[in-house]
């Protein structure tokens, strides 16, 4: 309840709830298209990976391509989803220019992949369960180029046909944040499935978000559609605007009008693109030229042997083996290569310890310098060697800070960096004994005070010692000798 | 010249195998023929040079005693198949200066069995039609004439009117053609020739124009049954490029002709004889029962009960399908284009001034059976319906090995008339269309004459993938007819 309540948003005339229920349009990998064998690859010369199938020649018959049925059945899979061993294409019939065949190829009445879930992380740590609705099939329609002549508009067909997965999730998404930790783990698991790449700026991951509000425990608002959201922060900000304005238009006693809408992110705003008056009657029924798709149940289940360990498992193990925090193991076990990362850096260290590292320092300054993990200058094993110099007290933790900087600049492994730059910690009682002996003199009324009674003195002079050691003495024996020495 | 347009089909192989004539002596004759037989309008796009080329290298192999099972055998195409580098037009305008990159299986096979292209054969457009007066490309007249004088120019039966008119007349050995509702069957009938629907799937729809999907199907259009054994046995196969081909293996179909049909049980289905029907065609299925019963054959009484809808089930299902597969003319990659100032009036150019009205009306039909609110009641329903027609099939087929019917409500009829009723033309494929609806395979085989001495064909059906026993009736029911009237015109008879 607590959780629901801090969703809401306030209205003029009391609060409102979001309900939000996607539908990703995921590309799937695969080396050739649904139904022809023209290539998927991705910026190839426009019309140049175009069959007699995808351009819709008079007489061009589609053939299913196995590897997308496998790709979509593995992803049924890991979306813990019911998989359909019969399933129906159908055509959804439509004129546009980009749309060769007059018809997309998709499935309508019965899709390869039922009901599932995705549970989703969000940012306090706690999860949520989204239902999804089905999975289906369908073609890609190829794109039109609208800005290279004044009069004309120009098609590309190259992805005409390709095999999308049409992903549709349940209405139970009550929040923008929601609606990108949503897009995120699915992305995510489509990713360890290896069955989407989830590049969104390539196109190759879209949303159709329905957006609709209601007042808390009422029955569901009218929706609107807002089309073609290809980065998750543009998501949020149209699912907040569209909140927003739909709130605005009920509280001045307006009503919602069903529609398909726009995000416009240089100005912040969706707008309308077509009415219900105008949607299309898409005429769907069964394409005559396939059989339905039928598989065994043999082929499911080598399919699920053959499944990777996902996010949610690798999370709980993470979880229970390396006593991460569900915060901490989210992070890490969003990608793949990630998590591996990690296993290896956590193998014989303080798994806490090099969760930490990862997730501030690692990621803190990949982010800052635009890189991706693959392309670190700290690997593996030279985060690891620095943590094992944490571990076995060669350095402080705060000189690590410093040690860890210089390894990501200059790409060195840590004890290199240490020897050259003499940062061992100084551990010696007698060196530090030495110092403390110096700040002691140097201080004399200070220590005076400090006898007196003025125990706050205590940190300034630990300061002090570590400032003489340029922050190379261990700080558990400088506490401990002080304390000995200002005693007396 | 006369004696070379005499041979059939077969006569012709055989002929050619004993190297008594040569392919080039054939396809000149049949040139020649084309030539002459220009009135009847048969051909939309005739190749006279790429025959010579085929014929030439027929002969070569030939002569090397190497060659397929149609090798140097001069054949027309039914102008919906796509064959590559020549121009293909489904009879539409819209296709205007169409030609393809790829030859259709169909074609392909033929042309891998040794088999000589005349040309490209007439059609009712997008094969819709029963009297091949929708062309773009013009009437096709049929070879016969009434008896009773008057010299009216006749209708040839459609959509593959060109084929039928071509073959009859002897304008091609062969030819092939498509049927969806009985584009193949109808029109052998009209002209007095022999037609052959296989069974769905039997050959590949892969480079054939579509106008139905899930009815279409090749078939040869033959003079006589044993020339379409053959011819079929080339044309057929499995395709992985169209998923709805049958994978299974090709029958030596000329081997299914045993001229035995002792024991075997023929269906005379009820519901066949139907109100206001000619009595002259009645007359002539009961003579065809006769014939196959004087031969060793059981006749047997059966009902199809649900043959009353089969015609509103097909005007359902083929329109829906037509408005689909039709969608892809829209001026945009191929063909012809009707520019317009925006993309919408392009279209809308492109397609008013590229279909004709038939197709417009299908088109039309289809679309609205197919809208939300309408496609429960019509589409679906209709599916319902195709479903109990192929079990009343199904049913009979475990009482009978073939059902014998008439092939067409009338002979052949002048060019004008029917015309002015859509319903009134749709009706000529009642007797034809249960079988497309259920799929299996269906022959017309030639059998009398009218009273104005017009051909009229009696219908061979079969179970499913079982040629074998549709032509070895048809085979017997022909020989026992023994028909042999000959059409008005006949190319090389002067």
């Amino acid at each position: 309840m607590s959780e629901a309540k801090s969703n809401l948003i306030q209205g003029a005339t009391g609060d409102w709830e979001i309900v939000i229920g996607l539908e990703v349009h995921a590309q799937v990998i695969s080396k050739s298209k649904l139904f022809s064998g023209a290539a998927t690859a991705f910026g190839a010369e426009p019309n140049t990976q175009v069959s007699l199938v995808d351009s819709a020649m008079p007489g061009m018959l589609p053939v299913i391509n196995e590897e997308c049925v496998r790709q979509a059945v593995r992803t049924g899979l890991g979306l813990k989803a019911k998989i359909n061993r019969f399933s129906v294409f159908d055509r959804k019939n439509y004129f546009y220019a980009d749309l060769p065949q007059g018809y997309q190829i998709s499935q309508y009445k019965q899709p390869i992949v039922g009901e599932g879930e995705i549970e989703i992380d969000l940012p306090d740590g706690s999860t949520k369960k989204v239902g999804i609705e089905r999975l289906h099939l369908e073609q890609d329609a190829g794109k039109s180029i609208h800005d290279q002549s004044p009069s004309q508009s120009f098609i590309d067909l190259n992805r005409s046909g390709v095999a999308l997965m049409e992903i549709v999730s349940r209405p139970d998404i009550r929040s923008a944040a929601e609606a990108a930790a949503y897009v995120k783990k699915l992305r995510s698991i489509l990713r360890y499935l290896g069955s989407c790449d989830g590049n969104m700026q390539e196109g190759s991951m879209r949303a159709d978000v329905n957006v609709s509000v209601r007042r808390p425990g009422e029955e569901f608002g009218t929706r609107c559609e807002i089309k073609n959201m290809n980065s998750i922060r543009f998501m949020q900000q149209a699912i907040e605007y569209e909140a927003r304005r739909q709130i605005e238009i009920i509280e001045d006693g307006g009503a919602i009008d069903q529609e398909t809408r726009l995000y416009d992110p240089n100005r912040g705003e969706t707008r309308s693109m077509r009415s219900k008056e105008e949607a299309h009657d898409y005429r769907y029924f069964p394409d005559p030229d396939l059989l339905p798709l039928e598989f065994s149940e043999e082929f499911v289940e080598e399919e699920k042997a053959r499944l990777p360990e996902l996010p949610d498992a690798k999370k709980a193990r993470f979880m229970s083996d390396w006593g991460l925090s569900a915060y901490d193991a989210a992070i890490l076990v969003e990608e793949q290569e990630t998590a591996a990362f990690y296993e290896k850096v956590a193998e014989g260290r303080d798994p806490k310890l090099a969760a930490n590292w990862m997730i501030t320092e690692l990621f803190g300054n990949l982010n800052k310098a635009g890189l991706d993990l693959s392309e670190s200058p700290v690997d593996e094993a030279k985060l690891g060697g620095l943590i094992d110099l944490i571990a076995d007290n060669t350095i402080s933790g705060r000189i690590a800070k410093d040690v860890f900087a210089e390894m990501f600049e200059s790409g060195k492994d840590a004890a290199t960096i240490v020897e050259e730059k003499g940062l061992r910690q100084v551990t010696d009682t007698g060196a530090i004994e030495e110092l403390i002996d110096s700040v002691m003199a140097s201080q004399a009324e200070k220590v005076a005070e400090y006898r007196s009674g003025k125990d706050k003195l205590f940190g300034f002079f630990v300061g002090q010692v570590m400032k003489q050691s340029q922050g190379k003495a261990n700080p558990a024996m400088v506490n401990e000798l002080l304390k000995k020495k200002l005693a007396g | 010249m006369s004696e070379l347009l005499n041979l059939s089909l077969t006569e012709a192989r055989d002929a050619l195998k004993a190297k008594k004539i040569t392919s080039v002596e054939l396809t000149e004759a049949y040139i020649g023929a084309m030539e002459e037989g220009k009135g009847l309008n048969a051909f939309i796009t005739e190749t006279p040079e790429k025959a010579r080329e085929m014929a030439k290298a027929s002969d070569a192999k030939l002569a090397k005693g190497e060659g397929g099972a149609m090798e140097g055998l001069p054949i027309g195409m039914k102008d919906l198949f796509c064959t590559k580098g020549v121009l293909t037009t489904a009879a539409s305008h819209i296709l205007d200066g169409f030609k393809p990159e790829y030859e259709s299986t169909v074609s392909q096979n033929l042309w891998d069995a040794g088999a000589v292209m005349l040309g490209k054969l007439n059609l009712d457009e997008f094969a819709m039609g029963s009297a091949n007066i929708t062309s773009y490309y013009g009437n096709v007249e049929n070879p016969w004439r009434r008896s009773g004088g008057g010299n009216q120019k006749l209708v040839p039966g459609g959509s593959s009117g060109g084929s039928a008119a071509a073959v009859s007349g002897r304008l091609a050995i062969a030819a092939t053609g498509t049927d969806t509702g009985g584009s193949i069957r109808q029109p052998a009938s009209f002209c007095g020739i022999v037609g052959m629907k296989p069974t769905y799937g039997r050959c590949s729809r892969w480079g054939i124009v579509a106008f139905a999907s899930s009815l279409d199907q090749a078939g040869p259009i033959t003079r006589n049954v044993q020339d379409a054994a053959l011819m079929l046995g080339a044309m057929a196969g499995h395709d992985p490029k169209d998923s709805t081909s049958a994978n299974l293996a090709v029958p030596d179909f000329e081997a299914a002709l045993t001229g035995d049909v002792r024991g075997m049980k023929i269906g005379i289905p009820k519901e066949y004889r139907m109100d206001g029907m000619p009595e002259e065609i009645d007359a002539l299925w009961k003579r065809g029962a006769e014939m196959l019963k004087d031969a060793g054959a059981e006749i047997v009484d059966i009902s199809l009960p649900h043959t009353k809808y089969a015609l509103p089930t097909y005007y359902i299902i083929a329109p829906a399908e037509a408005s689909s597969n039709l969608a892809r003319y829209d001026g945009v990659r191929y063909g012809l284009r009707e520019e317009g100032g925006s993309l919408i009036e392009m279209y809308e150019n492109t397609r008013a001034a590229g279909f004709g009205d038939e197709v417009k009306r299908r088109v039309l039909i289809g679309t609205y059976v197919l809208s939300a609110g309408y496609y429960d009641a019509y589409y679906l329903k209709a599916q319902k319906v195709r479903a109990l027609l192929k079990k009343d099939f199904d049913d009979a087929y475990g009482q009978v090995d073939a059902i014998l019917t008439p092939t067409a409500p009338s002979a052949a009829f002048a060019i004008g008339e029917n015309q002015d009723d859509p319903i009134k033309m749709y009706l000529n494929d009642v007797f034809t269309v249960p079988a497309s609806l259920a799929g299996i395979p269906g022959i017309s085989v030639p059998v009398g004459l009218s009273e104005d001495g017009l051909p009229l064909g009696l219908q061979l059906l079969g179970k499913p993938f079982d040629e074998e026993t549709v032509l070895k009736v048809g085979h017997v029911l022909e020989q026992a007819a023994g028909f042999d009237a000959k059409p008005a015109f006949l190319a090389g008879s002067k």
